[in-house]
């Protein structure tokens, strides 16, 4: 609640200048060479200034490698049915007494490998992380753009239905929407499915966050002369709006976009530890979190600690890069 | 004030007309509701009959007025599920969640209070590092991983505490009642503590903040000046003034304790509201679904009412606002 008060007023006052500031004159010295120009800018100094930021992106860059190298990389295939033996099941990490060195982190209950299962299961999460976020842009901007720039009806019709929902925390929305997909597509096959309705469901729960700041930033641009040229010559509203204004509200989108990526995979591993996400066939980090605390008190802590610890890493670093995003495209901090 | 109770007031109506209506509809069309509540070997005489009794054979307005008398007086039909009338498997549910809830919230005012003065007046003691540390961690990690981290080392490695479960209850009238059993309050803890952790990182941040804040300013500065101790001036003026936002927010965040009691109430086992709510979606069980939508926007628009209505006490300058002067 405060957080937002403090974005708006953040937006408020980047909109006002950008365009004031790159109208100076322009240096006579020779053009320094792009990468120069972006390794001396603001943005990579406050970068390389904090330490954590810096381990955070090399952190989430080693994830997002590990993830999406998965078939490469890991050493057993978990979606292939035919490769496990429920002999193998239940192992310890190889450091332990029992343990065997093919299966480095352990096995679950169905004799899966641990480390090739988190590697499967993280690319599952970021992909429906990246893949939701995607949806909510999508959904949010376009209902930005319509409120702020039509207005009248339009703008308080949308806003509404964005108030209503915002009375309602994301998690509840996303439950509700998953819940009734599986009560229309109960005779279906559902695990198919799971993928899209989770992507669907997590991206309409955030998409009035989206919304809310597309809309004031347009009011805001609305008014200024390139796009009452625009309209003077006689350009359609529908180009106006996703041609002229929305690049210039993109980047207060992609700040709330990044500190969302670590929200929706937050949501993603929610629903699927509450059993109403990913399939156990196809495990996600949260299906296999909830797969190993059925074993936590058998001693099995090996199959909720590693997806639980890759989880907690993940969501720290897309954060904390989120965080450092927000303050250093905010002028007011600087 | 008045107009802006009422102004308030019929907006929070249309709120919940909207909610309904999108109840009504899960209800209504979502699955066939006989087909839901019937077994296999029913006749299709019986069937229609059934059909005609509920009266889906209705207008769809009318159903939907039917809907909405049955909502006023909690009436929200069988659970496809349990068939028990949902009414009762709420009023069963209800304290739990309730009980939880609130001992999650006092928990996170009674540490994060204290915590928020201290980090705002000791801004770069090494506690204060510590305690924002912990906080940045309690805002980033998932619920359910805080939740199974204290069962591993408290119930499973320590097995001080239990895992899941109210313990023992006491009947008291209609409420169920897990604080008068040595074992209920056992039980409650963990599940307390995961709950309110997230408020009580929230509840740190922003007294900090607000601390900063009212401690630069002139009156304290006055105070200090005219040699008051350092006690009266942390505790008597700049707390005392933070309080408002602090109020405001714990208020908002009470209907988020309830949607995150979902999760916790999954991970603890706790027979309350939210694992209902989460068996009704695994179960597709559209009535109990419908019923918990309905409750939780009731209570989500009325806390929302009530801290308008605080806000407009505290703050006049709303009241402007309130006249409809804005647009």
């Amino acid at each position: 609640m405060i957080e937002d008060a403090a974005d708006k007023l953040a937006l408020a006052r980047e909109t006002g200048s950008p365009e004031a500031s790159s109208a100076g004159p322009r240096p006579r010295a020779p053009a320094p060479s792009r990468w120069r120009r972006w390794r001396d800018s603001d943005l990579v100094y406050s970068f390389l200034r904090s330490k954590l930021v810096v381990l955070a992106a090399i952190v989430t860059v080693l994830l997002v490698g590990a993830a999406f190298l998965a078939p490469v990389i890991a050493p057993h295939n978990p979606y292939d049915l035919k490769s496990l033996s429920l002999l193998d099941s239940n192992l310890p990490p190889m450091w332990e007494q029992g343990g065997e060195a093919s299966y480095p982190l352990g096995t679950d209950d169905q004799g899966r490998d641990i480390l090739s299962t988190i590697l499967y299961g993280t690319r599952a999460s970021i992909l429906i992380g990246i893949a939701s976020v995607l949806v909510a842009v999508a959904i949010g901007v376009s209902a930005g753009l319509c409120a702020g720039y039509v207005g009248g009806r339009m703008d308080a019709f949308i806003m509404r239905i964005a108030d209503v929902q915002l009375t309602f925390p994301a998690i509840l929305t996303a439950l509700l929407i998953d819940g009734v997909a599986i009560a229309i597509f109960k005779n279906y096959d559902l695990d198919a499915a799971k993928f899209t309705i989770l992507v669907i469901a997590i991206g309409l729960s955030f998409w009035v966050q989206y919304a809310r700041t597309v809309r004031g930033v347009t009011l805001v641009e609305r008014n200024k002369e390139y796009v009452q040229a625009a309209r003077l010559i006689g350009i359609g509203s529908f180009k106006i709006m996703f041609q002229h204004i929305l690049p210039n509200v993109l980047s207060p989108v992609l700040v709330i976009a990044t500190i969302n990526l670590a929200l929706a995979i937050i949501t993603e591993a929610t629903l699927s530890f509450l059993g109403v996400g990913l399939p156990a066939t196809e495990p996600s980090l949260g299906t296999m979190i909830q797969i190993g605390n059925r074993y936590l008190f058998s001693g099995s802590w090996w199959m909720v600690a590693f997806p639980g610890l890759t989880l907690a890493v993940l969501a720290l670093a897309v954060n904390l890069l989120g965080d450092w995003l927000r303050d250093a495209l905010n002028p007011k901090l600087r | 004030m008045l107009a802006f109770a009422i102004r308030r007031l019929f907006e929070a109506a249309i709120v919940m007309l909207t909610v309904a209506l999108l109840a009504f509809v899960l209800f209504r069309f979502v699955g066939d509701p006989v087909n839901q509540m019937v077994g296999q070997d029913t006749s299709i005489e019986d069937r229609l009959r059934l059909r005609e009794e509920l009266g889906l054979n209705d207008p769809v307005p009318v159903q939907f007025a039917r809907f909405l008398a049955g909502a006023a007086r909690f009436d929200f039909g069988i659970s496809y599920q349990m068939k028990q009338p949902v009414t009762a498997i709420i009023a069963e549910r209800a304290p739990a969640t309730i009980e939880l809830a609130l001992t999650a919230a006092l928990f996170a005012v009674s540490l994060g209070i204290p915590m928020g003065v201290y980090t705002g007046i000791h801004r770069d003691s090494w506690l204060s590092k510590v305690f924002l540390t912990v906080s940045l961690i309690g805002v980033s990690l998932p619920t359910f991983l805080i939740g199974i981290f204290l069962i591993y080392v408290f119930a499973v490695k320590l097995g001080v505490l239990p895992s899941f479960g109210r313990g023992e209850v006491v009947r008291l009238g209609f409420w169920n009642t897990g604080l008068l059993t040595a074992s209920g309050l056992k039980a409650l803890i963990l599940p307390a503590i995961t709950l309110g952790l997230f408020q009580m990182t929230l509840v740190t941040r922003l007294v900090r903040a607000e601390m900063l804040e009212v401690l630069r300013t002139d009156y304290i500065k006055f105070a200090r000046a005219r040699g008051l101790t350092q006690g009266a001036i942390n505790f008597g003026h700049a707390l005392k003034n933070t309080l408002v936002p602090v109020i405001t927010v714990i208020g908002l965040q009470l209907g988020a304790v309830i949607a995150f009691a979902i999760i916790t109430e999954t991970v603890f086992q706790w027979p309350g509201m939210g694992l209902m709510f989460i068996q009704a979606v695994q179960n597709a069980d559209i009535p109990v679904m419908a019923a918990y939508l309905l409750l939780v926007a009731f209570l989500f628009v009325l806390i929302n009412f009530l801290v308008d209505l605080i806000y407009v006490r505290v703050d006049p300058r709303i009241r402007i606002y309130g006249r409809g002067a804005h647009d």
